[in-house]
């Protein structure tokens, strides 16, 4: 999977009520999720985000709430990809059971400026900030995490497994 | 064979295996899996999608709607409706509503659905409460809620532990919740990330159910998978009367392997408030001078038991809110609210002015029942205060004890209790 898009930088500790602030979960249809996306943050991100942009966020992105609607609402605004210094552990599982790719990185972050044109190579866990012509490697997925990738989630790697 | 942690045996055992090692990917059998009416309808519809029938044992699949109950609007009643729908179908044992419906932490400790020695993942953050019996209990989110529906199991990283030693003395008007608090304080929000955090020490020894409870509620809150208090006679004596399977009670080896211990001299804690955004901005209550309030708000899984209600009933008997002040008082079981009017504290709290609400998050996440409007500011007894968890975004939560909270409704301003009860 490769990715090309503009930059959208966050900082440390986004929460899952910024993400998508709770007073929206009466539903959890992902077009109405995205229209209220980083509402609490930026409100005019879900208006001006486009399909295949990319979060580059500081440490501890989606800490709080266990709420799926936060990647859920993430992917469904047209995020390609969240790159951060490091997720909270909730929002880590959730990302790679429902499909929306992340990747760690310490040094991307730093040197990331919003707007930038980012690519990032999932497979290699390689990304370029083309604007700036800088590299970096993001840590690599564990093989079981790939795997659910690769699978489509893991609702489909159960039903790989016959276990249904 | 190693020494393990508690949390490393009670893993090993559910995955079938004589040890486990931190770090280690394995799949466990889960003992009790929950959803509430924010989460299982995504998982109910996942769970829908993959064909299958039956849930894999129904009296292990908790559904309980607390969050935007009694139903707020058009679109909360739809979602509480499929999680009904879905109990009605599945025949589910424990679903709960209208008069039977509480904030499910404090519920499912209380009906003794969760026991010691149990593997407990729940599609809410604040699973990590039930560590408080000596369970492993996670949160986790609705996909894998809906693989356990289907499956009984889960795979999981094992966590490396982290040991905090408390020693001392308890102070007066210091709880569970200043411990925690005081704690994330120390390590920020994400200083126990992907880790468990174990309790010990004899002031935790000498903690009540509900304030252990209290404490391993905000584990989440330093970012940790789980929080866990390994369980003693407290616990024996709390689950006796209550627990509808058999237990186990586990416990670390002494040689167990931490990869960090802390150490906390409880004679120095103070109450504390975590000002605003973050849990981890803690101060002691008499560091903040003048700082108004508009409401108060006394519930949720962390502060809505009946110990944090006899708190608060202590400190506001003959006395009266302050004007201007709103103070919400929200039991959190049908249990707590049925003991809280037997013992009288309802009277108190009326005549202090207070409201009090059926059993129901509603406020602590900015759901219903006590919204905050811009430049309003709030004490709550709640475990977040991010930007906008209560209401506009604008507005601001400072999260304390319920003594704290109480004396800061009289006073009308973040107040130490000692200022009240003279
Ligand atoms: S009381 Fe608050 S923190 Fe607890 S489950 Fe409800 S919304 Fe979540």
């Amino acid at each position: 999977m490769k990715f090309k898009g503009n930059a959208w930088k966050f900082g440390s500790d986004i929460d899952t009520d910024r993400i998508i602030p709770a007073r929206y979960l009466n539903t959890s249809d992902p077009k109405e999720l995205a229209k209220h996306c980083m509402e609490d943050e930026d409100a005019s991100f879900a208006s001006k985000v486009r399909p295949g942009d990319i979060i580059v966020a500081d440490k501890n992105f989606g800490c709080g709430s266990s709420r799926e609607h936060a990647p859920i609402a993430i992917k469904a605004s047209g995020i390609a990809c969240v790159i951060a210094k490091s997720f909270a552990r909730i929002f880590y599982r959730n990302s790679f059971n429902m499909g929306l790719p992340i990747l760690e990185s310490e040094e991307a972050f730093g040197s990331i400026d919003a707007g930038d044109v980012i690519e990032v190579d999932m497979d290699t866990g390689e990304i370029v900030n083309a604007t700036k012509n800088l590299r970096f490697k993001a840590r690599a997925i564990p093989p079981f995490m790939q795997e659910l990738i690769n699978s489509g989630g893991l609702m489909e790697a159960i039903k790989k497994k016959g276990a249904v | 064979m190693r020494p393990m942690t508690i949390t490393e045996k009670i893993l090993a055992r559910h995955a079938g295996l004589k040890e486990v090692t931190p770090g280690e990917l394995i799949n466990a059998k889960v003992d009790i899996a929950l959803g509430n009416d924010i989460t299982a309808p995504i998982a109910i519809n996942e769970f829908r999608k993959s064909g299958a029938k039956k849930v894999f044992n129904r009296n292990k699949v908790i559904l309980v709607p607390d969050h935007f109950t009694p139903n707020k609007d058009i679109k909360s009643a739809a979602q509480c409706k499929v999680l009904r729908d879905f109990a009605i179908e599945q025949k589910l044992t424990h679903y709960y509503e209208g008069g039977t419906v509480g904030v499910e932490h404090a519920l499912l400790p209380e009906k003794g659905i969760v026991v010691p020695g149990d593997l407990v993942i729940g599609a809410d953050s604040h699973t990590c409460t039930y560590g408080a019996l000596g369970a492993f209990s996670t949160g986790v989110g609705s996909t894998d809620l809906a693989a356990v529906m289907v499956t009984g199991e889960l795979w999981f990283k094992v966590p490396e532990s982290i040991k905090f030693v408390f020693t001392g003395k308890l102070r007066k008007w210091v709880s569970g919740k200043d411990l925690i608090l005081h704690l994330i304080g120390d390590i920020g929000v994400d200083g126990a990330l992907y880790k468990a955090m174990e309790f010990t020490g004899r002031p935790i020894e000498a903690l009540s159910m509900d304030s252990r409870m209290s404490m391993c509620n905000m584990a989440i809150e330093a970012g940790a998978k789980s929080g866990i208090i390994a369980p003693d006679k407290v616990t024996k004596a709390y689950v006796d009367k209550r627990a509808e399977r058999p237990y186990k009670f586990y416990s670390s080896d002494e040689d167990a392997v931490y990869c960090e211990v802390r150490e906390y001299d409880c004679n120095a804690i103070e109450p504390k408030v975590a000002c605003p955004h973050l849990p981890e901005n803690t101060k002691n209550v008499g560091e903040l001078k003048n700082i108004t309030i508009d409401q108060v708000v006394i519930g949720s899984c962390t502060n809505g038991r009946i110990e944090d209600l006899a708190v608060a009933a202590k400190i506001l008997k003959g006395r009266k809110t302050a004007k201007y002040v709103r103070l919400i008082i929200i039991p959190a079981t049908p249990h707590i609210y049925n003991e809280a009017m037997k013992k009288g504290y309802f009277d108190i709290f009326l005549k202090a002015g207070a409201v009090i609400s059926p059993p129901t998050c509603g406020p602590c996440l900015g759901g219903h029942m006590g919204i905050l409007a811009a430049g309003e500011r709030a004490v709550a007894t709640t475990n977040r205060n991010f930007v906008g968890r209560m209401g506009d975004v604008k507005s601001e939560v400072f999260l304390a004890n319920p003594a704290v909270a109480a004396a800061s409704a009289i006073k009308g301003r973040i107040a130490h209790p000692d200022e009240v009860m003279k």
